[in-house]
């Protein structure tokens, strides 16, 4: 009886919405596009954002980044490992949206969607090394103690790849906020709904409102002003074709943003360091050490 | 400003309490070792030349108080140290006289016969130096023997004992004492012994400690420890100085005791001088080097500046 | 205030430095003329007297001395590390032994006091050379991956503010991975980098590892621009850096920017007051403020404003203002007419805009580009003063009530190189270091330098880092 309401059974359609500020908005100018599978079969709709939507997302992450900055190295890996288990859980939908809108087998979606799992756990277990191996005492020629330790360079605007709609997506927007830096992402162009469906689990992951802001639509309508914006502190244009990707460098210039030029990726290999010292500031600090007393000149 | 002011009086609710005293040395301001020791050697790169080291030569050889400080003190040595001050150099009459000859208390008549009509003074350690472990009428007995022998300076030593022990009230008390003992008679040194006090901090408090209690005069050292005179503890209480006749308008005289010994660092402790407290600092009322041999190198140097010469020891008396 | 206590004048010798009445391009191991024989004079900028004449390099120039860079860097990139280290130590060695010869040759053509050239700029000169020197063969385990491979040519545009350790800060880590280099020196400051050309013959360095391009703002386009050049390291204002950002977009060139700053110096009551005014004084008036890190912005409590004013004013005073070559002397020339119009016209603004001004009462030379050690009270986050890089020795004074206050006030500027904090409260230090957001913090001291200490701002002050381990980054293809 239960297959046979199956089979009769008309399907909900899902809304696919923004993911902004903690919350799913639509886009605020009302525009949707047709969003299809591989063979040109009609998914769904998805919004399709404006300047408006990127400004908002960029408000949204600034004031995010404070709290999730300031959080403990442990508590950020605490929360990047739940986003992991919160996609276990809901895998089953994620190989369903990455073969549709990568053309994958069920086998092979699920090996991508796994490995972005594992991708996060990965990044998760980063948190609390990365100052250890990037930052440290540095052995300076005087009385004085010299530490140089990473932080985050603030809000990172990310041009998601276009291909790797899931695992491509994954790899370049957990290094960014592993390191405590906060994101606005412009999700794959043409296969926007797994990141529209991630922001659906990052909102159940403990993950605080802002840190990860997703929309969809064209990175060329909405990349030139986040390039421009004068509150982004970086930007990674790993999605943008080369005259998009230059187009946008020449316009990060303008507050000196932190970018990574787009270049050959394979996602499927084991990710090194460099997608998280990209967005990471190196802060040196001194302070005189000096003599326990004033007896006499110990150096 | 008023001149006429008595630190006592200024500072009458300070040392009301030992925790009203406390409160107010702990709470003036830090001091950072490294920057303090910076800032004193980088005045010691100061390039000090012609006419400029002429007058310093000068200026450090009337600020002396030569100083002999021995177990085997006799009459003579002290007469043949008298004799110096006043007549530095024989070969140039025109070398300036020290400022005063600093002895133990049983030396102090002869010292003073010997300096008769010089106008070079008499200072006399006292209070039990080079320790200052007595009772305080030891300590009173000792500065009044020293005073009734004709001493125009007592040069005191504080407690370190109970400084370090944090018994402020008592440093106090015994200043303000030999202070009243030494009255309108004698200028009164407060000698802190920095290398014992250890840290820079202790040597801020020391110092505005002295100076409430009545101190003319805050010294470093006896010359009996380890550390002396430093450029960098000189400079701090150089600070202090200045800084408490800002507040008071009373001013301290300054004197880095031990350790100088050439003309060279003699003259990097005037530009500290110069530099820190200011130009009404640059007389022998109100700077002094507690110092012996230093007083032959500044001599040679005198004379080399003279005849363009370098000098030997030979050329210079040694008595 | 007058003291008895005179210093007679002290100059350093100028004996020790021979400066030949012209100079050529250094490319390819030798000195040239320029293409189209353009040259340019450079001046003492505390007397006006001309030094020498320079060789101004053109696109031409530019071309070839890149051209003999790819050449030289075949063989230079193949070398063994250990090689190359040994070329490094050598150039450190012979600047050790020169220094007071290039000491005196920077302050005459900087115009800086012979105090700074002699006791911070060639030490630190000759140590940055020693450290890389050091990591030329041990660049497996400089934490990038086994055999890090150089990027190639690097272009290179330096500043006159530190002419010879800008070039260190370039050079050294440069070389030391494996690249070859091109290096612009600023139009105002040639000399000391022609002087490191000869350096480099005497260590024997391989022609056309090093090659120095004498000019002005257009040959430093002309060398970014150019299409054979890999990495491009910049260090200068904001406008320039952001102009380059834009040229080499869209290139795989590697970019490195040290850029403006307005460092905010942040002194709380309980600071350690007197060593507190010495680093106030030494952040804003080392090297006449013209320091892209100086603590140009005081941020003081405001429950101790008046009494660290008085001591700052008080300190002031006893700057010595004068010739450069004076071993007494603390504040020198400004490094040139065009740098000193533009204080003053700041300055102005900033009177104008209603803050109050205060200079120290000092005797201007006749000749020469001069400023008095100024300071302003009563400025506001609203004034230009406060927000503008003025690169000279002007202060401007703010005030703030709590901790938080100050931070906020602090990072409020489009700029990120530096700050200072003064409290003897290790806490309060350790919380507010973690807020700033500016790439070097000097707590209770201030404009300390080191070759192993990573240097570079946060925000419009640039990117990347020079100095330690984080240095080699910027010429390596990692």
């Amino acid at each position: 009886m239960s297959e046979k309401s199956e089979q009769n059974r008309l399907s909900v359609f899902k809304t696919y919405k923004l993911y902004v500020g903690g919350k799913f908005p639509r886009s605020e100018s009302g525009r949707v596009y047709e969003v299809t599978d591989s063979k040109g079969k009609w998914l769904a709709n998805a919004p399709l954002s404006s300047r408006k939507d990127a400004r908002d997302a960029v408000v949204a992450a600034r004031k995010a980044f404070g709290g999730w900055s300031g959080a403990t190295a442990y508590n950020r890996g605490q929360i990047l490992y739940r986003v992991a288990e919160m996609l276990e859980g809901r895998k089953g939908q994620f190989v369903h949206e990455v073969a549709d809108a990568e053309g994958l087998s069920k086998n092979k979606a699920a090996a991508v969607v796994e490995a972005a799992i594992d991708r996060w756990v990965w990044y998760a277990g980063w948190t609390d090394k990365i100052a250890q191996v990037v930052g440290g005492a540095n052995p300076v020629a005087g009385p004085y103690f010299n530490l140089s330790t990473p932080e985050p360079t603030g809000v990172v605007t990310v041009v998601a790849p276009q291909e790797s709609s899931f695992l491509g997506l994954v790899s370049v927007i957990a290094p960014v906020i592993a390191t405590g830096n906060t994101a606005v992402v412009i999700a794959s162009e043409k296969a926007p709904l797994p990141a529209l469906s991630l922001g659906e689990v990052l909102a159940t992951s403990d993950l605080p409102g802002g840190v990860v802001n997703i929309l969809s639509g064209k990175a060329s309508e909405m990349g030139p002003h986040l390039a421009a914006h004068l509150d982004v502190n970086a930007i990674d244009l790993t999605g943008a074709d080369a005259d998009l990707a230059r187009e946008l460098e020449i316009a990060a210039a303008d507050n000196l943003k932190r970018v990574l030029r787009p270049r050959t990726e394979d996602f499927a290999g084991a990710p090194g360091t460099d997608r998280m010292t990209a967005f990471l500031e190196t802060k040196t600090v001194w302070h005189p050490t000096g003599s326990l007393g004033a007896s006499g000149s110990s150096y | 400003m008023p001149t006429t002011a008595s630190a006592a009086h200024a500072f009458a609710d300070v040392t009301t309490s030992e925790s009203t005293l406390r409160r107010f040395l702990h709470g003036l301001p830090g001091v950072d070792a490294v920057g303090l020791e910076a800032r004193a050697a980088s005045l010691g790169t100061r390039s000090i030349k012609t006419t400029a080291k002429a007058y310093a030569i000068d200026l450090a050889i009337s600020m002396i108080d030569l100083t002999t400080l021995e177990g085997a003190d006799t009459p003579g040595k002290v007469r043949a140290l008298a004799a110096k001050a006043v007549n530095p150099d024989p070969t140039d009459r025109t070398t300036p006289t020290t400022a005063a000859v600093c002895v133990y208390p049983d030396m102090v008549t002869t010292a003073k016969a010997a300096l008769a009509g010089s106008g070079v003074k008499v200072a006399s350690v006292a209070t039990a130096f080079p320790a200052g472990r007595a009772a305080l009428p030891v300590k009173l007995a000792d500065t009044a023997d020293a005073i009734a022998a004709g001493a125009d300076e007592i040069d005191m030593v504080i407690d370190r004992g109970a400084f370090l022990a944090g018994r402020y009230l008592e440093v106090y008390e015994q200043i303000a004492a030999i202070k009243a003992e030494c009255g309108d008679r004698a200028r009164l040194k407060v000698i802190f012994e920095t290398g014992e006090l250890s840290t820079y901090d202790n040597i801020r408090r020391a110092s505005w400690l002295g100076m409430i209690a009545g101190a003319d005069f805050i010294k470093t050292s006896t010359g009996k420890v380890a550390v002396n005179a430093t450029p960098a503890n000189t400079l701090l209480m150089l600070e202090a100085v200045r800084d408490f006749r800002a507040q008071t308008g009373i001013q301290i005289g300054v004197k880095p005791a031990g350790g100088i010994r050439n003309t060279k660092e003699a003259i990097k402790f005037l530009v500290l001088v110069n530099e820190t407290a200011g130009a009404d600092w640059l007389d022998n009322h109100w700077f002094r080097f507690g110092a012996s041999s230093l007083l032959n190198d500044l001599l040679m140097q005198r004379q080399k500046l003279a005849t363009g010469h370098y000098s030997g020891p030979d050329y210079v008396t040694v008595d | 205030m007058t003291s008895p206590f005179e210093y007679a004048p002290a100059p350093e010798s100028r004996s020790v430095v021979d400066i030949a009445p012209s100079y050529g391009l250094f490319i390819d191991g030798e000195f040239t003329d320029a293409a189209d024989g353009k040259v340019f004079k450079t001046v003492s900028p505390s007397t006006e007297e001309v030094l020498s004449e320079v060789a101004q390099a053109g696109a031409e120039d530019v071309d070839r001395a890149v051209k003999a860079a790819r050449k030289a860097f075949e063989k230079w990139s193949a070398l063994p590390g250990s090689e190359r280290a040994k070329y490094l130590f050598r150039i450190a060695r012979i600047i050790q032994e020169r220094s007071r010869e290039l000491a005196v040759l920077e302050t005459l053509d900087n115009g800086k006091p012979i105090k700074e050239t002699r006791d911070a700029d060639l030490p630190l000169v000759a140590a940055h050379f020693f450290y890389y020197a050091g990591w030329a063969d041990k660049l497996d385990h400089a934490g990038f991956g086994a055999n890090p491979r150089p990027l190639g040519v690097a272009g290179q545009v330096i500043p006159w503010n530190f002419p010879l350790l800008m070039l260190a800060w370039k050079i050294a880590p440069a070389l030391a991975t494996g690249n070859t280099v091109v290096l612009k020196p600023a139009e105002t400051t040639p000399l000391s980098a022609l002087f490191f050309a000869d350096i480099c013959r005497q260590a024997g360095l391989p022609k056309g590892v090093v090659n120095i391009l004498p000019g002005y703002g257009d040959t430093g386009a002309a060398l970014v621009a150019h299409p054979d050049v890999n990495k491009v390291a910049f260090t200068g204002s904001t406008a320039v850096g952001r102009a380059i950002a834009k040229t080499v977009a869209g290139t795989d060139k590697k970019l490195t920017l040290e850029l403006g700053g307005k460092g905010a110096n942040i002194v709380f009551d309980d600071a350690p007051i007197d060593q507190a005014v010495e680093g106030i004084v030494n952040g804003i008036f080392f090297n006449q403020g013209q320091v892209c890190c100086a603590g140009s912005r005081l941020l003081v409590q405001e429950s101790v404003h008046d009494e660290l004013l008085d001591s700052l004013k008080r300190r002031l005073s006893t700057l010595r203002l004068g010739d450069p070559l004076d071993k007494n002397t603390d504040i020198g020339a400004i490094n040139s007419e065009e740098q000193l119009t533009r204080i003053t016209s700041l300055v102005e603004q900033g009177e104008a805009e209603g803050a109050e001004r205060w200079s120290a009462a000092c005797e201007i030379p006749a000749a020469g580009y001069w400023f008095a050690p100024t300071l302003f009270t009563n400025v506001t986050q609203a004034h230009t003063v406060a927000r503008d890089e003025i690169f000279g020795p002007v202060l401007s004074v703010l005030t703030f009530r709590t901790p938080d206050e100050a931070v906020a006030k602090a990072n409020n500027s489009q700029y990120g190189l530096s700050a200072g904090i003064w409290t003897e409260k290790g806490s309060r230090i350790l919380a507010v270091a973690d807020k700033l957001r500016a790439g070097v913090v000097w707590a209770n001291t201030f404009n300390k330098f080191d070759p192993t200490s990573p240097f570079g701002g946060y925000k419009e002050s640039g990117f990347g880092r020079e100095g330690g381990r984080h240095g080699l980054e910027a010429y390596l293809d990692v």
